[in-house]
């Protein structure tokens, strides 16, 4: 993105509003606004062009703490709202913060149908697996059999996978990232930030109330390094404290092997972010915990014309082919007589 | 019903009766072309110079299966050399394309009326269809009408052999040739029609032949044949000089859409999801696209309307249309549009409810829905079209209302306006008033929820700087918007938004009353039933009753001396297509002891119901 040559240079606390921040004590939500605070001077777009869009939900108050425009609308629908603000005004810089209830249960909807458009949002999906406003039942993304308020003998649902989802609506950009990892959100915020089109970003976010540690094979230090995979384009896909295993592809199939014993970096599977099939990126998003290590990163990031450039172009195109619309000739169309 | 001036002459042998009006239903199946032919004759009629007004009728399934009663599709038009409100009630001249069209449609038709029948069609396998045990032709049933047998389908076949098009698309030129026969009976040239046909089929000129060539051939049918003793002239209406154009609803909402958004300088964007029978909206609305018009057909109605919702938020004049049961999906959004107070219109078509209902009729049954229909104290600006062309002066003062109250505005109309048409006084643009719009600007004195006189609040739109704020769902703190949980803060802000919609009084004028001040009866009624009714009281007064009407536009907030009105009349008397909607709100503001006639049969009223009413309510005979 170009920067206008007169940006004002402006710190993280230029975009802390005045209002008490209200998640519970320990929550994943303040690090996630702590570190879209801190890229949000280096992202290159005036603070006046900002809008959060957020439904319902604990992470859905997030516009109320940001200094930007923001919109805390109704449960499900901040995809549609955000669309909406865009095709009004497609230079502003749209982001929306939604959680997985309402991200992908009562809105899945519209989380689909803005990433098929393309839509220029940049989508925050703060994922901790549990409803946390209405303290504690499970959400869609909650594991099979998990016991909850909703379901004391356990969840009969099978959990929905984002990224699987994000990818078979054809996102053009899609990335993990987890909530105590601080500079890893950051790159990831920033690259999505960059995105023109829709950038669909999920993050691990712990909810210290009612479902706690539920990512700690993530982010607990003595484990985490064999458990996830930070992808790198164009690099191997290597995990491992040691930096010792790897994926390698084995028939259509991913595998875990051990670096050595004739296995080389050169056998592994290479990071394509930008490959036009979606086929490795979907097949890193069935990647879970604890078969696998679960991919950190960009997923995938290609360029397809944004829904409002599209929009913008069709009608730039009947203007020069009709010319600005004439409001009397718009009236008197078609077969019209006098009365004397 | 027609009705006959002195006078007539001989033309070509035959004679030409004057008539001042009449009105006129082309039937057939629903692939028979029935809407076309009705619109054609409407354009001829309009330009022309008759006043017309247009009643479409067709089943919801696009092609019920062939020759049923189900399949059947109508189009009326009533057309007359003086101002009409109605398409009328009974119809002069029925061209019925089959056997299931004529028993759908032969109640309507007076006594003495022209009945032209399609005989070919009338088979023994198609007479089964629509479940006729005798054929009507022969049995002596249809004795009271003028009958006229006429072999339309084979005479059309014969007609248009030279264009060389296949004979599927032969027969389907049946609906010109009834047209062009019906054109003949009414005196009507044939130039607008042969205009229409060589635009639309300007690439497939082989159809532009057949249908010039069957149209041609029906008009001269009624030349030659012995058949037509008569025809009949109904001689240009005295409408207010100026240039005109016929119109549907459906069309007027749009134009008034895209005229309102160019009045306040602003884009349009207009959200929505395809919906029975507001779908025309968006389709006249996405060929705009250089008038800066930005349609958006979102994945549910719930999404459209969101989109809206955010649309008015960045700075758009922000639309939706839907009729019922997709307005009841929105209806979260829009209480979220009266709790941000966030302008923008809602236009529902209505139609037969509840649920699925009947989406191709008409009803006035989601008055309480726009009133009522929210969560929470939710009250918002209601104003109803009370005709095709009136459409378009609608949209225009709910656009000012939305702007100057930062409010969602409803505007009501119906299938009956939204595919019905009349011809529309084309005014000046320039002769509109602009629409102001103001945006906040000043950060040093910027609030959020900081009222003006009106009681509404800025509008200050992202991209503005200095006055970054939040917005949303939760209460809102009276002038700072800060999220606020406090007791008193609630209930003051319910009142203030509740005052802000009663302040829109002060742009309402003072309800006019069709006839005397006071009286016996006060007609009142509501959007599309204006014709009928106006009809019915002027009639009730031509003899000599104590009829007066009240027709209301302004449904929140009434206007401010309609409580005065409804208590000089010893009765009162409110007519709508729906089982009293309008009829519990009057008795719940007014505490006034009013009457219902209530219709919910998908069909506008008819003026002979409102009269026989009228009766009622009087006692007479």
């Amino acid at each position: 993105m170009n920067a206008p040559a007169d940006l004002p240079t402006l710190q993280p606390k230029d975009f802390k509003s005045d209002q008490e921040v209200r998640w519970c004590p320990g929550c994943g939500d303040y690090s996630i606004l702590a570190q879209v605070q801190k890229i949000m001077p280096e992202i290159g777009v005036r603070r006046e062009n900002i809008v959060f869009v957020s439904g319902i939900g604990c992470s859905s108050r997030f516009p109320y703490y940001m200094n930007t425009y923001g919109f805390h609308s109704i449960h499900g629908r901040a995809p549609a709202i955000a669309t909406g603000v865009k095709i009004g005004n497609p230079e502003l810089d749209v982001w929306v913060v939604t959680g997985d209830g309402d991200g992908l249960s009562i809105g899945g909807n519209h989380l689909i149908h803005t990433i098929r458009r393309n839509v220029g949002l940049k989508i925050l999906l703060f994922d901790n697996r549990i409803y946390g406003l209405t303290k504690g039942q499970y959400s869609p993304t909650s594991e099979l059999g998990k016991k909850t308020k909703s379901t004391p003998f356990g969840s009969i649902d099978h959990p929905i996978h984002p990224i699987s989802v994000a990818i078979g609506a054809e996102v053009t950009f899609v990335a993990r990232t987890v909530d105590v990892d601080v500079k890893h959100m950051q790159g990831v915020l920033k690259r999505a930030a960059e995105h023109k089109g829709t950038a669909f970003v999920q993050i691990y976010q712990d909810c210290n109330v009612y479902n706690h540690k539920a990512f700690e094979f993530a982010t607990d230090r003595s484990v985490k390094d064999e458990h996830v995979l930070y992808l790198e384009h164009g690099k191997p896909m290597i995990f491992g404290k040691n930096r010792d295993k790897g994926i390698r592809l084995n028939g259509t199939t991913p595998e875990v092997v051990e670096l050595g014993k004739g296995v080389s970096p050169d056998d592994l599977l290479h990071h394509d972010e930008k490959c036009a099939e979606p086929t490795l990126a979907y097949l890193l998003s069935r990647m879970r915990h604890p078969d696998f290590p679960e991919p950190m990163g960009v997923f995938r990031c290609v360029e397809s014309p944004s829904y409002e450039d599209l929009l913008m172009g069709q009608i730039r195109a009947a203007t020069a082919k009709l010319g600005p619309g004439d409001m009397d000739a718009l009236f008197n169309d078609g077969d019209t007589w006098n009365v004397d | 019903m027609s009705t006959a001036t002195a006078g007539g002459q001989k033309r070509n042998g035959k004679s030409v009766r004057e008539l001042d009006s009449a009105a006129v239903r082309f039937v057939g199946d629903s692939g028979d072309g029935m809407q076309l032919a009705g619109t054609q004759f409407t354009n001829t009629s309009a330009v022309f110079g008759n006043d017309v007004s247009t009643l479409p009728d067709f089943p919801a399934e696009i092609r019920a299966p062939a020759g049923t009663i189900a399949g059947v599709s109508g189009f009326q038009i009533n057309f007359s050399n003086h101002d009409i409100h109605t398409p009328g009630d009974k119809v002069d001249a029925l061209i019925a394309m089959n056997p299931a069209s004529l028993k759908a449609n032969v109640g309507d038709l007076e006594d003495g009326g022209i009945l032209v029948v399609n005989v070919d069609e009338f088979t023994k396998q198609n007479l089964a269809k629509a479940k006729y045990t005798n054929n009507p032709l022969e049995d002596g049933s249809l004795k009271n009408f003028r009958v006229f047998e006429v072999p339309i389908t084979r005479q059309t076949v014969d007609a248009v052999k030279q264009a060389g098009v296949g004979a599927k698309d032969a027969e389907r030129c049946k609906n010109f040739y009834a047209l062009g026969l019906i054109f003949w009976l009414y005196d009507r040239p044939l130039d607008v029609t042969l205009r229409w046909i060589n635009d639309k089929f300007s690439k497939k000129p082989e159809i532009a032949a057949a249908n010039t060539l069957a149209i041609q051939a029906g008009f001269n049918f009624g030349e030659t044949a012995e058949m037509f003793p008569v025809r009949y002239r109904v001689n240009r209406a005295k409408l207010d000089p100026g240039k005109y154009r016929n119109i549907t609803g459906n069309q007027a909402t749009a134009l008034g859409l895209i005229t309102a958004a160019r009045l306040a300088g602003k884009t349009l964007v207009y959200g929505t999801y395809p919906i029975t029978p507001a779908s025309d909206i968006l389709h006249e609305l996405s060929m705009r696209k250089n008038f800066d018009v930005r349609t958006y057909q979102a994945e549910d109605e719930i999404a459209a309307f969101a989109a809206v919702v955010g649309a008015a938020y960045s700075g758009a004049l922000a639309v939706t249309a839907s009729s019922g049961p997709g307005i009841a999906l929105k209806q979260e959004g829009v209480g979220l549009a009266v709790m941000t107070e966030l302008p923008c219109l809602i236009v529902n078509v209505q139609r037969g409810g509840p649920s699925t209902g009947l989406p191709t009729k008409t009803e006035q049954a989601d008055l309480w829905q726009a009133i009522l229909g929210r969560n929470g104290e939710c009250p918002l600006p209601v104003i109803a079209a009370q005709s095709p062309a009136d459409c378009f002066w609608t949209v225009i003062e709910a656009t000012r209302w939305a702007f100057k109250y930062m409010t969602p505005v409803f505007v009501l109309t119906d299938g009956f306006l939204a595919n019905g048409s009349e011809p529309w006084r084309i005014p000046a643009y320039a002769s509109i008033e602009k629409i102001t719009v103001r945006h906040a600007s000043d950060a040093a004195t910027f609030q959020p929820y900081l009222r003006d006189k009106n009681g509404a609040r800025p509008w200050a739109v992202p991209g503005t700087p200095g006055l970054e704020h939040r917005v949303g769902g939760l209460e809102k703190a009276d002038v700072t918007g800060n999220v606020s949980y406090d007791a008193d803060n609630h209930h003051k802000m319910v009142g203030l938004r509740a005052q802000k919609v009663a302040n829109i009084v002060h742009e309402i004028p003072p309800q006019p009353i069709d006839g005397p001040d006071s009286g016996d009866v006060l007609l009142v009624s509501w959007g599309g039933t204006y014709g009928a009714v106006r009809t019915a009281g002027q009639r009730a007064r031509a003899k000599g009753r104590k009829v007066s009407h009240v027709h209301l536009r302004h449904m929140n907030p009434f206007p401010a001396n309609l409580g005065e009105i409804v208590h000089r009349f010893k009765h009162v008397l409110v007519c709508e297509l729906n089982m009293g909607q309008l009829l519990l709100l009057l008795r719940g503001r007014y505490a006034v002891e009013a009457v219902g006639l209530n219709k919910v049969q998908g069909r506008p009223f008819m003026i002979r119901e409102i009269t026989a009413k009228i009766d009622e309510v009087l006692g007479a005979k």
